[in-house]
């Protein structure tokens, strides 16, 4: 059977099981669309926010990330993972409490203010749509290779598939599909890094396979890889890094990013009890670290897979010749994500790191530059392929791929469709609207967020990670200390908090448009995006941790300057304390 | 609200607040502590071709996210009933 039979039947497969699911759980209320009829057990839940939070970033980006930077990326690896701590503690169990649907809904009522929440509702669509497009672009880019279709095909059946469970099935819908999709995508990211690291050190477990011995060298696994990249060139893949600040500023802020993210927030909503908000939490984590653990290990051995596929006779040997390429090379050149040019004109691909350090090495053995460009998103896709792996290997990845993008779309959706049809519509507009009506405006701000999300994934604005840079600056400087705040402080009032949101936003995107452009717009840079010119060598995909501060800062600054909420506010902060009670919330 | 007198109400905040607390600093030191500030002080001692900052980095602060998360939902259920504010 060929290759592309194999991915037909695998994704096709896949796609029946989420669609069936998502007719079997059709929804009937505006209750079961938004958070699932609130009878979702912890495990369950945990599995289905496993899904909703690994997107095409961590599925199919973090790996080939780490497998470039070595240590310095490890950023992901704990930023990813560890704002489940601060969820878990900080915010999920006092928001359950809180019993309502979306999250500007608790910003709107806590800090008694319409404008609030509309603060929180902008907020919550910017960060959520920019979210959506990497998934529709990731989502597209998987299908286009598995498929064999062009990029904009792909890109249109994602659209339809996601519309259909989405639209159909609300919260319920995606509550069980996700938990399929979490099963899909975990065997997927698990059985290729088992079989490569039997490969290579001989142990079954990824995660102990990192620290184990490589099995033809003799070598711990690790020292094998810095001695093959460091005689290339490049730096020791377990390098320390000098700029520290930046690395802690970095991992704060994809940690307070992903406490703040909606999607994920919404989750919580959906268990029966505050104690149920808690351990959710916690096997939510237990279900992301099954592939967080195996991520670093996927990293290091693909690293050294794709070195060894190149020079198979060692470093200090001759590369391959070009003619004589593994297939799965000549496959990803026609998609422009792999390319070659012959600098040296001698039939081999050299590849190595074009460094002032390396050029006397190079220019002895004849070589006038790198001659092989490798995507870094290719590699989690590739892996399969690079470490000889049957075909039906390459087939899960790619269901394993589409699941991951497919179910943090569908989740991002939601979180968009209810922020428009219940604090917008029914918040703000028209408070009389029907459930029927308010059904039906979920369903086509879905729709329309879709429709858009489609649209820019099939014309990239050219600026994938700045977006999620974005996303999680957003998150991090607008939504969490908003939400921390409101639980955890009875002083910080309605002028406070709005204008911690909006200095928090502001101060960020002006520190990211600086450096990227206003807007994002080419060449309306102020300063050139180099460590050089950053204020104290912080990244503008670090500020978003210094924007919440600041946000934090005014917040308090203002508050206490301005009269205190009125008393009954203080005791809606009193009452989401205290575990006691959150049952009412569900049967209304 | 059946949340009892008030000053069980505050001390019970009180309770959360500590642990909390408590679980934040070893959240801290794992993460920005052990993976990446201190990680120069654990340089010393070996584990698989490498250090014990670096494993910190990629496998040992996730693997204590989870702990403290179960520890906390665990404590603090208890602490719930203890202070008769948890769920029937």
């Amino acid at each position: 059977m060929s290759q592309f039979a194999i991915n037909i039947i695998f994704v096709g497969a896949s796609f029946l099981i989420y669609i069936l699911i998502a007719v079997w759980a059709k929804a009937g209320s505006t209750k079961d669309f938004y958070v699932a009829g609130g009878g979702v057990h912890p495990i369950t839940n945990g599995m289905a926010i496993g899904a909703d939070w690994m997107s095409a970033a961590s599925f199919i980006s973090m790996a080939g990330l780490i497998a470039a930077g070595g240590y310095a990326n490890s950023t992901f690896l704990m930023g990813w993972t560890g704002g489940y701590v601060l969820l878990a503690m900080l915010l999920a169990p006092y928001l359950r409490k809180f019993g309502k649907f979306t999250v500007p809904e608790f910003i709107g009522d806590r800090f008694y203010s319409k404008n609030a929440r509309l603060v929180a509702v902008i907020c919550l669509i910017v960060a959520s749509v920019t979210y959506v497009i990497g998934q529709m672009a990731g989502a597209g880019v998987a299908f286009s290779r598995f498929l064999e279709v062009d990029a904009t095909l792909g890109l249109i059946i994602a659209a339809v598939v996601v519309f259909i469970y989405a639209v159909m099935g609300g919260m319920k819908g995606i509550t069980y599909t996700q938990v399929a999709q979490y099963c899909v995508l975990i065997v997927a990211y698990t059985i290729p890094a088992v079989f490569i690291s039997v490969q290579l050190t001989g142990n079954p477990i990824p995660g102990l396979g990192l620290f184990s011995t490589h099995v033809d060298s003799g070598m711990p696994l690790l020292s094998k890889l810095n001695q093959v990249i460091t005689d290339l060139g490049f730096n020791e893949y377990t390098a320390d890094v000098d700029n520290k600040l930046n690395m802690v500023l970095f991992t704060l802020s994809l940690m307070i990013g992903t406490a703040g993210l909606p999607h994920v927030i919404i989750r919580f909503f959906t268990v029966p009890k505050v104690a149920d908000a808690r351990w959710s939490a916690g096997w939510a984590l237990v279900f992301i670290a099954l592939l967080y653990l195996t991520a670093p290990a996927v990293a290091s051995m693909a690293r050294l897979n794709l070195m060894t596929t190149i020079y198979p006779d060692g470093t200090a040997a001759e590369p391959i010749q070009y003619d004589e390429r593994p297939n799965w090379i000549r496959e990803w050149e026609i998609t422009g994500l792999i390319q070659f040019t012959d600098k040296n004109e001698d039939g081999r691909i050299q590849l190595y790191n074009d460094s002032e350090a390396f050029q006397s090495e190079a220019d002895a053995r004849g070589w006038k530059g790198n001659e092989l460009v490798v995507n870094r998103d290719i590699l989690v896709l590739a892996n399969p392929e690079i470490a000889n792996l049957p075909g039906w290997v390459v087939g899960l990845i790619a269901a394993g791929g589409l699941a991951a993008a497919l179910s943090t779309a569908a989740g991002l959706l939601l979180a968009i469709s209810s922020a428009v049809s219940h604090d917008l519509i029914k918040g703000s507009i028209n408070p009389n609207i029907s459930e029927k009506g308010e059904l039906l405006a979920a369903r086509i701000s879905m729709a329309v967020a879709i429709a858009v999300a489609t649209w820019l994934g099939a014309n990239p604005p050219g600026f994938a990670a700045q977006v999620v840079a974005l996303a999680f600056g957003i998150a991090a400087a607008s939504l969490f200390p908003a939400l921390m705040m409101g639980i955890f402080s009875k002083r910080v009032n309605n002028t406070g908090a709005i204008s911690g949101m909006l200095t928090g936003l502001g101060f960020t995107l002006a520190y990211i448009f600086v450096y990227k452009g206003w807007l994002f717009i080419p060449g309306t840079n102020n300063l050139a995006d180099t460590p050089e010119n950053w204020v104290l060598g912080i990244s503008p995909l670090s500020i978003g941790a210094v924007g919440a501060i600041v946000n934090f800062a005014v917040a308090f600054i203002v508050s206490n300057a301005t009269e205190e909420p009125p008393v009954e506010i203080q005791e809606l902060v009193e009452s989401v304390r205290y575990p006691r009670g959150a049952g009412q919330a569900q049967d209304h | 609200m059946s949340v009892g007198h008030s000053y069980d109400a505050e001390k019970y905040w009180k309770a959360n607040l500590r642990l909390i607390f408590g679980s934040l600093i070893v959240w801290a030191l794992v993460s920005y502590g052990f993976a990446i500030l201190l990680r120069p002080m654990l340089a010393g001692i070996p584990i698989g071709g490498t250090d014990l900052g670096f494993w910190f980095a990629q496998q040992g602060s996730i693997l204590t996210f989870i702990a403290l998360i179960f520890f906390y939902a665990w404590r603090m259920n208890k602490i719930d009933e203890q202070f008769g504010v948890h769920e029937e």
